[in-house]
């Protein structure tokens, strides 16, 4: 093992916050926009780090293919719940900074051509967690999906069930779960990602509950805190104990998958999933072709790709103490 | 009207912050009681009859849950519930009343059982919280929380739930999605510990009483929510001092729910159930534009972007305001 020298290396305020980022597994210090452009997988050690919704969608589906909905939900502090802050607070402070309005987006897509009902978590809202508008986004989110027989996707990214929102947040665990037995009865699919973290009662409730379930590598995924599980048997953890790889020993997980593979690693999916794919088209006595989707792609393909009238807005900027892992593990030390 | 019937006082007026505070952690207290009685000593007092039945048929037998088929008031029904000990030797046999998995996987047996033999299902909820260690993680407690959540909300039987205790989290509700929630008096339903929460947010865990008045933990602040449908009174100075009329004051109460729930028509029932927890969760819905534009956007939406700048303002507005991976105060539980 080299020789640390911590006070030779360049204190990383010495960086510009929004123009550098440290990786926290191998240290090295990533431009940003060089992050960006490699989804935000450090190129040195691959280590994978967390991934807005905005990123993440554009990452899974086709270009162009995904349409939001339910954009105007918003959660109410029905409990008049305070700590040391007003949970209104919270949540208008969490708005401003983020630019959504909670820690879910949904919508529909295509993935490689398969037209799917996708929920997307953000970890950045107030840790991921879910309350009100993530259950109800979850599961119409689900609810399409059996309306129509899309495949549904869902993107985890959250420390769990959100306390502000008392047990209120708690019966989101049933609503979502409901939602998705009425789409397992109806031989619809659901492909359910575990990025990191996948805590909580989120783990412990649709994110876990996938016909198939991948994770990104390294992502902490779990039930309870670190610190609470060690707690109970007073000794050291087993190593890379809560982490995808721990869970895919343990049968939890069908298959970790780099970032970069997983659009084409759900298409590969898809194609076994979606009931009919391989039929033509005379079997269900419908035709399969789209006179409408036939003239857009068409069109889209013969105007000519014209600059972007103006600048994409700049990508957020990952601050430069990422929180190790261990830290990260430590402060959501109380779920379950 | 039930709690009327039995004799529940009347909701006391506005009181003092530390006055609710205080009351607030003696109902956590009571619903900690060591006297408390637990699931089997309640059916021992409201049922004649008790056969337990053991194991998951995969791992083991846990002895944090007890499940089994009970005869109450005439009602053949299965019954599941988690076990605290009564004194510590039997604690550290039962874990304290934490399932491992394999209690949770016991539980959706019993579930199975009484959907194929159509018994009703009563639950006791009594639980800190599932167990949260190693060997619990390695065998899967958030997936035996998750299935068994996901079977009760489809089970093709009439279910009563009854908080007794402790409703503690993803631990309690994987056993109390019923189409009636009952608790008592001073059982508390929280997403999290009290001390947790106050760990998280408070950042210490003398700030638990806040915490657990902040998350409306009692038994009728569950019931305004709607958590709850009714609260039934406890005798006394709580239920751990009379155990026989607690058992009687709750077995009319589910008797009576029984009555009614079977003879509501399977569908309708699920369907009913299903309504009951899709309702949770309060929002507001307002016309927004969608968050974020398409990466690439198609030339309409480039003119439309050009005559309309403010178009995706709400999507893209976050420049000059950098995004965190880690929020400062963690909001999960
Ligand atoms: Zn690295």
């Amino acid at each position: 093992m080299p020789i640390k020298l911590p006070s030779f290396r360049p204190r990383k305020d010495a960086y510009p916050a929004d123009l550098w980022t440290k990786c926290p597994s191998c240290s090295e210090m990533l431009f940003n926009k060089q992050l960006d452009k490699s989804d935000r997988v450090c190129p040195t050690c691959g280590h994978h780090f967390r991934l807005s919704a905005e990123a993440r969608i554009a990452l899974l589906v086709d270009d162009r293919s995904f349409v939001e909905v339910d954009a105007g939900l918003q959660s109410v502090d029905a409990l008049g719940f305070v700590d040391q802050k007003p949970y209104p607070d919270r949540l208008a402070a969490a708005q401003l900074a983020t630019g959504m309005r909670d820690a879910a987006v949904r919508g529909t897509a295509t993935i490689d051509g398969h037209r799917v009902s996708l929920c997307v978590m953000d970890f950045a809202f107030m840790g991921g967690s879910m309350g009100a508008v993530v259950g109800e986004k979850v599961t119409r989110a689900a609810e399409q999906a059996l309306m129509e027989r899309l495949p549904l996707i869902i993107v985890s990214a959250s420390g769990g069930a959100r306390m502000q929102e008392g047990t209120l947040a708690l019966m989101q665990l049933a609503k979502t779960c409901a939602a998705l037995e009425r789409l397992r009865a109806a031989g619809v699919p659901y492909i359910s990602i575990m990025s990191d973290p996948t805590t909580g009662g989120v783990f412990a409730s649709y994110a876990v509950l996938g016909d198939i379930n991948i994770a990104e590598p390294n992502a902490l995924i779990g039930f309870a805190g670190a610190r609470v599980a060690a707690g109970t048997i007073a000794q050291e953890l087993p190593p890379g104990f809560q982490r995808s790889e721990f869970l895919f020993e343990h049968g939890f997980v069908d298959r970790v998958v780099a970032r970069r593979s997983l659009r084409g690693e759900i298409a590969d999916l898809l194609r076994y999933l979606v009931p009919g794919e391989q039929r033509p088209a005379a079997d269900n006595g419908r035709s399969l072709f789209d006179p409408i989707g036939f003239l857009t792609s068409l069109a889209d393909r013969v105007v000519p790709d014209l600059p972007a009238p103006e600048e994409a807005p700049a990508r957020p900027t990952e601050p430069a103490d990422d929180v190790p892992a261990a830290r990260a593990a430590d402060r959501e030390a109380t779920r379950g | 009207m039930v709690d009327r019937l039995l004799g529940r006082r009347p909701v006391a007026g506005p009181v003092a912050p530390e006055d609710a505070k205080a009351e607030m952690w003696n109902r956590v207290q009571l619903a900690r009681n060591l006297r408390r009685p637990r699931t089997l000593d309640l059916l021992a007092e409201m049922a004649d009859e008790i056969i337990e039945i053991h194991g998951d048929r995969a791992f083991g037998d846990d002895a944090a849950m007890a499940c089994g088929f009970a005869r109450i008031d005439g009602h053949r029904v299965v019954f599941i519930g988690q076990q605290k000990g009564a004194d510590t030797d039997e604690n550290v046999r039962r874990n304290f009343g934490m399932p491992h998995p394999e209690g949770y996987r016991k539980a959706m047996r019993a579930m199975d059982l009484a959907e194929r033999f159509g018994l009703p299902v009563v639950t006791f909820v009594d639980v800190p919280g599932a167990h949260p260690g190693p060997e619990s993680e390695e065998r899967g407690i958030a997936e035996a929380i998750a299935r068994s959540i996901g079977l009760m909300t489809r089970l093709r039987t009439p279910i009563v739930s009854v908080i007794t205790g402790e409703g503690g989290s993803g631990g309690a509700i994987a056993i109390a999605v019923g189409d009636v929630v009952i608790a008592l008096e001073n059982a508390v339903y929280a997403v999290i510990s009290p001390e947790g929460c106050a760990a998280i947010l408070w950042r210490s865990s003398d700030e638990a009483a806040t915490a657990a008045l902040a998350m409306r933990m009692s038994a009728d602040d569950q019931q305004a929510l709607g958590v709850v449908d009714q609260v039934v009174a406890e005798p006394g100075e709580g239920a751990h001092a009379d155990h026989a009329e607690t058992a009687r004051r709750l077995r009319t109460v589910i008797v009576a729910e029984l009555d009614r729930l079977e003879r509501i028509p399977t569908d309708e029932l699920l369907a009913a159930r299903y309504e009951r927890y899709r309702a949770f969760g309060a929002y507001t819905e307002t016309a927004a534009p969608p968050m974020t534009p398409p990466p690439n956007r198609g030339l309409a939406d480039r003119v439309r972007d050009l005559l309309d700048p403010t178009r995706w303002l709400t999507g893209t507005s976050t420049t000059g305001t950098p995004r965190r991976d880690d929020p400062t105060a963690p909001e999960e539980a």
